[in-house]
């Protein structure tokens, strides 16, 4: 089955239900942390308390060993999986118990306790609703949070009523959540050991924080006398205090829930009596509490992901969910696409790195397209897209050689190492393929377009037939500025404009709108004279050739903002690189100067006409009714606004589209392995702009690959929104 | 005009659909014997000027009239107020478990012990588990799963929970 195939078959199984799932829960986040006020800065706070913890936690480990042991606890920190299971084993041999009841644990299924006790002879029970279908059904969770998100009520209905035989059938979730506390809670009741996972541990006092809305955990803990909590070592934090702002951000970020029901505190041992559920004579006061406590603090190469300057930031992950249901593409396919051997969503290409390895990274890692929307979503501000760049990186220079590299090798004027696939470095290399297009056209673009050539694409490059090429334009942006002149008299401020790859040799009329309603503002305008921004070989995980890219491009920037020239950048994907990724390419000083001194050219344009710049000058909207989609990394860097308050003052009538991505995502969309799902991503976006509201509108989007992927969606001419305001 | 914590409690548990009533000491028995369904059970209201002896509460009962009981009522250490949430210490007259087994939990909170935020909660939590190693619940709303394809109240722990506010004596 090729990766298309496997695709396609998740969505066509699962699509559906995690579709509707993940996007409630993303919908579910907007709303709940808009009710908080301080949402930003408890987000700040978070992430602070997090790389404290991580910078201090072997001294933190210590501590919590201290404040655990005190009380008559045990700790015991296991190198590896083989380590904790045989450890777990120990102490339920121990105890001589038959059962072993669970609370949800991902940390528990990294190390895949479960087979262990189960070939120990043991019964391992999971409690937690979802998990226990999972574990009825034999499958593997879909969502870290809410594992069985891929299966309908029906489904779990249909699974119950062949495995239970019950006397009559359960159909409603209310019968079937009935039917499961009955089945569970007679277990729970009989069970000697309770284990649990744990969000948050507190150094200072040993403190677990469990975030639950079942009441399973505290079951697990209070109907058992031994209890064995698993947890990664990352997750323990300084003191009580320090669980505050994850309290409050755990389930808005994830579920879109304020809180969720149970905010467990249990400090070991915990002081609830020791009972014989079946005992009708002794009163609840008179058990006693002796309860034994095992700590199993997992490393399993976390420590030495926290001495990987790349992979440390993952270590700060809450596991709430939020880059999974924030993932346009995660939407479609859910976790056992984009997903590894235990983890799922973008953040997952970390942990899976860390824990497993780079091969189990790559099965799913390509699925990240650097979007960014999780970046805002996530509550500790992770850069779950670097990460994911930085194992594509690995993950190209730990491969062998594509025997038809010669092929591409004169494309490729690239500054790799080893070897990133034949399709990775056409893509990576994509500026020298559009010089060669543009010289060519419009040959290039008949060529292009032949069958024969389309399958010859498809076959060593894995270009998907069915997408439409860009057709590179023989005159080019730079050509036609550099056949004008003109000059504005006085200029109110003076730009250096940045001729972006895809404006340059595709869209090449933005550009000029660009540069005549700059001008129609007095502006005066010279174009830059750099490189493509590296935006083409980052997506592929070529950090060396990105970063070549990224310090040309700021060297031959340097000039001209020395100068007093403003840089504005009509791509979206391109002013988002010089602000966000070039700060992980470039030396700070060179990054801060292009970042502080760049414009996306809508932003720019909101700039000049709040500072009195002539809105006449520009053509009115006069209620014309547009459509707009922002671009995801636009959007992210908040940037979307100044689009619709530019078009608002000019009297256009704005709708905006509100998808996280529109799916193309460069050079994902035109890849045979995703086409399906890139298509599946667009078609929401297709359906907001063709509902009654929107049918009519004019489409206009910032991004160049949201407007190939609008091409491919709409019957519909679109353009970008500079070119509503273009006086020519 | 500013919110007091009480109110701002009672408007979070509405929009949690809890419901919450205050109370005197005086009306105490009456308003618990309003809001428990029998069987109930309870654990002692250590703490409080009130009891549960003119109620229909059997105080401290054993594992099995638990399991048979319908409503479990028992103090709370303080609410807060923004989220609607009550605090459950576990304590070795089994508060965890009365709380937890029955179908609805019905809560007291002292009106001097709502707390008007999560900032002043963990502050409490800090210095009390410090200083006695103590453990304890946040709840807030009634026990609840979407896990069987629909939000369904009533997961392993209670359906319901009923919060009553117990007035100062000097009201």
């Amino acid at each position: 089955m090729t990766k298309a195939d496997r695709l396609r078959a998740v969505m066509a199984a699962e699509g559906d239900a995690v579709r509707e799932n993940t996007q409630g829960f993303n919908e579910g986040r907007y709303q709940s942390v808009e009710r908080l006020e301080d949402y930003e800065e408890l987000k700040t706070t978070a992430r602070a308390i997090k790389e404290d913890a991580i910078e201090r936690l072997p001294e933190l480990i210590e501590e919590l060993r201290d404040s655990i042991e005190a009380r008559g606890g045990t700790v015991y920190i296991a190198d590896d999986p083989e380590e904790a299971n045989e450890y777990v084993k120990e102490v339920v041999a121990d105890r001589g118990a038959e059962r072993v009841v669970k609370s949800k644990s991902m940390t528990s299924e990294e190390i895949e306790v479960n087979e262990a006790l189960e070939s120990a002879g043991v019964d391992v029970l999971e409690t937690d609703l979802g998990e226990w279908v999972l574990q009825v059904a034999d499958e593997a969770p879909s969502h870290i949070v809410a594992p069985a998100i891929h299966k309908s009520r029906a489904d779990i209905a249909r699974l119950f009523n062949e495995r239970f035989d019950p006397d009559e059938p359960l159909e409603t979730a209310e019968e079937l959540t009935a039917f499961a506390r009955e089945y569970l809670g007679e277990r729970i009741r009989q069970a000697e050991v309770g284990m649990t996972g744990a969000n948050f541990i507190t150094a200072d006092t040993g403190t677990m924080a469990l975030v639950t809305s079942e009441g399973n955990a505290r079951k697990t803990v209070a109907a058992t006398d031994t209890q064995i909590a698993v947890s990664g070592v990352e997750k323990v934090v300084p003191s009580v205090e320090d669980l505050q702002p994850f309290v409050e951000l755990i389930g808005r970020s994830g579920t879109g829930q304020d809180i969720t029901s149970y905010i467990s505190l249990f400090t070991p041992p915990v002081g609830t009596p020791t009972v014989d559920f079946d005992d009708d004579v002794t009163p609840l006061s008179a058990f006693d509490d002796d309860r034994d406590f095992h700590l199993v603090l997992i490393d399993n190469g976390r420590m030495a992901m926290r001495q990987d300057d790349d992979l440390r930031e993952t270590l700060y992950c809450i596991r709430c969910s939020a880059c999974s249901n924030s993932c346009a593409n995660f939407q479609q396919v859910g976790g056992h696409a984009f997903g590894g051997e235990t983890y799922s969503g973008g953040i997952a290409t970390g942990w899976e790195a860390g824990v497993e390895g780079l091969d189990t990274a790559a099965e799913f890692n390509d699925l990240c397209t650097g979007c960014s929307r999780c970046v805002e979503a996530c509550p500790v501000g992770i850069d779950i897209p670097w990460i994911n760049t930085v194992v594509r990186d690995r993950i190209n220079h730990s491969g062998e050689a594509d025997g038809f590299d010669f092929l591409v090798d004169g494309l490729s004027p690239d500054e790799e190492t080893g070897a990133p696939p034949l399709q990775k470095r056409f893509f990576g290399n994509f500026e020298t393929v559009a010089k060669i297009g543009s010289a060519l056209a419009p040959a290039s673009n008949w060529l292009a377009a032949r069958t024969v050539s389309r399958r010859l694409l498809e076959r060593l490059l894995g270009i998907e037939r069915r997408r439409a090429l860009p057709a590179f334009q023989r005159e080019t942006f730079t050509d036609w500025f550099e056949a004008r002149s003109t000059t504005v008299e006085d200029p109110r401020r003076r730009v250096v404009l940045y001729p972006d790859l895809y404006t340059n040799h595709v869209h090449v009329e933005r550009g000029k709108a660009a540069v005549r309603v700059l001008e129609a503002l007095d502006v005066d305008v010279v174009l830059a004279s750099a490189p493509s921004s590296g935006r083409a070989p980052l997506s592929q995980g070529m950090i060396a050739t990105a970063r070549d890219h990224a310090e040309r491009v700021a060297a031959a920037l340097e000039g001209p903002i020395a100068d007093g020239r403003d840089v504005v950048v009509v791509e979206p994907s391109d002013h988002a690189l010089f602000e966000r990724e070039y700060e992980q390419l470039l030396d700070e000083t060179a990054h801060e100067r292009l970042a502080s001194n760049s414009f996306e050219i809508l932003e720019y344009v909101f700039g000049l006409l709040e500072n009195g710049a002539p809105t006449d000058a520009l053509v009115q909207g006069e209620g014309q009714k547009i459509a707009y989609h922002s671009h995801c990394q636009q959007r992210t860097l908040g940037l979307e606004a100044h689009t619709v308050a530019v078009l608002e003052t000019l009297g256009y009538d704005v709708v905006t589209s509100d998808v996280e991505c529109c799916g193309m995502a460069g050079s994902f969309g035109y890849k045979t392995d995703y086409y399906d799902v890139s298509m599946a991503v667009g078609e929401e976006l297709r359906t907001q702009l063709t509902d009654t509201d929107t049918r009519d509108r004019t489409v206009v989007a910032s991004g160049t690959s949201c407007l190939d992927q609008l091409d491919d969606l709409l019957e519909r001419p679109t353009s970008h929104p500079i070119q509503l305001l273009d006086p020519s | 005009m500013s919110v007091t914590p009480v109110e701002s409690l009672s408007a979070a548990l509405s929009r949690l659909d809890v419901p919450c009533e205050r109370t005197t000491p005086d009306e105490f028995a009456a308003t618990v014997t309003a809001h428990v369904t029998d069987p109930a059970v309870g654990v002692p209201l250590d703490g409080l000027d009130v009891s549960l002896s003119e109620t229909p509460v059997a105080v401290d009962p054993t594992p099995a009239a638990l399991e048979a009981a319908r409503t479990g009522v028992t103090p709370s250490s303080f609410a807060i107020a923004d989220y609607g949430s009550v605090v459950l210490p576990s304590t070795d007259s089994g508060l965890e478990l009365v709380s937890l087994f029955t179908d609805r939990h019905v809560v007291v909170v002292e009106e001097a012990d709502v707390v008007p935020d999560m900032d002043t909660a963990f502050e409490r939590f800090g210095e009390a588990f410090r200083a006695d190693a103590g453990s304890a619940i946040i709840a807030t709303g009634p026990s609840a799963t979407a896990d069987m394809g629909a939000l369904v109240r009533g997961a392993h722990g209670p359906s319901e929970v009923h919060v009553l506010i117990l007035e100062d004596d000097d009201d």
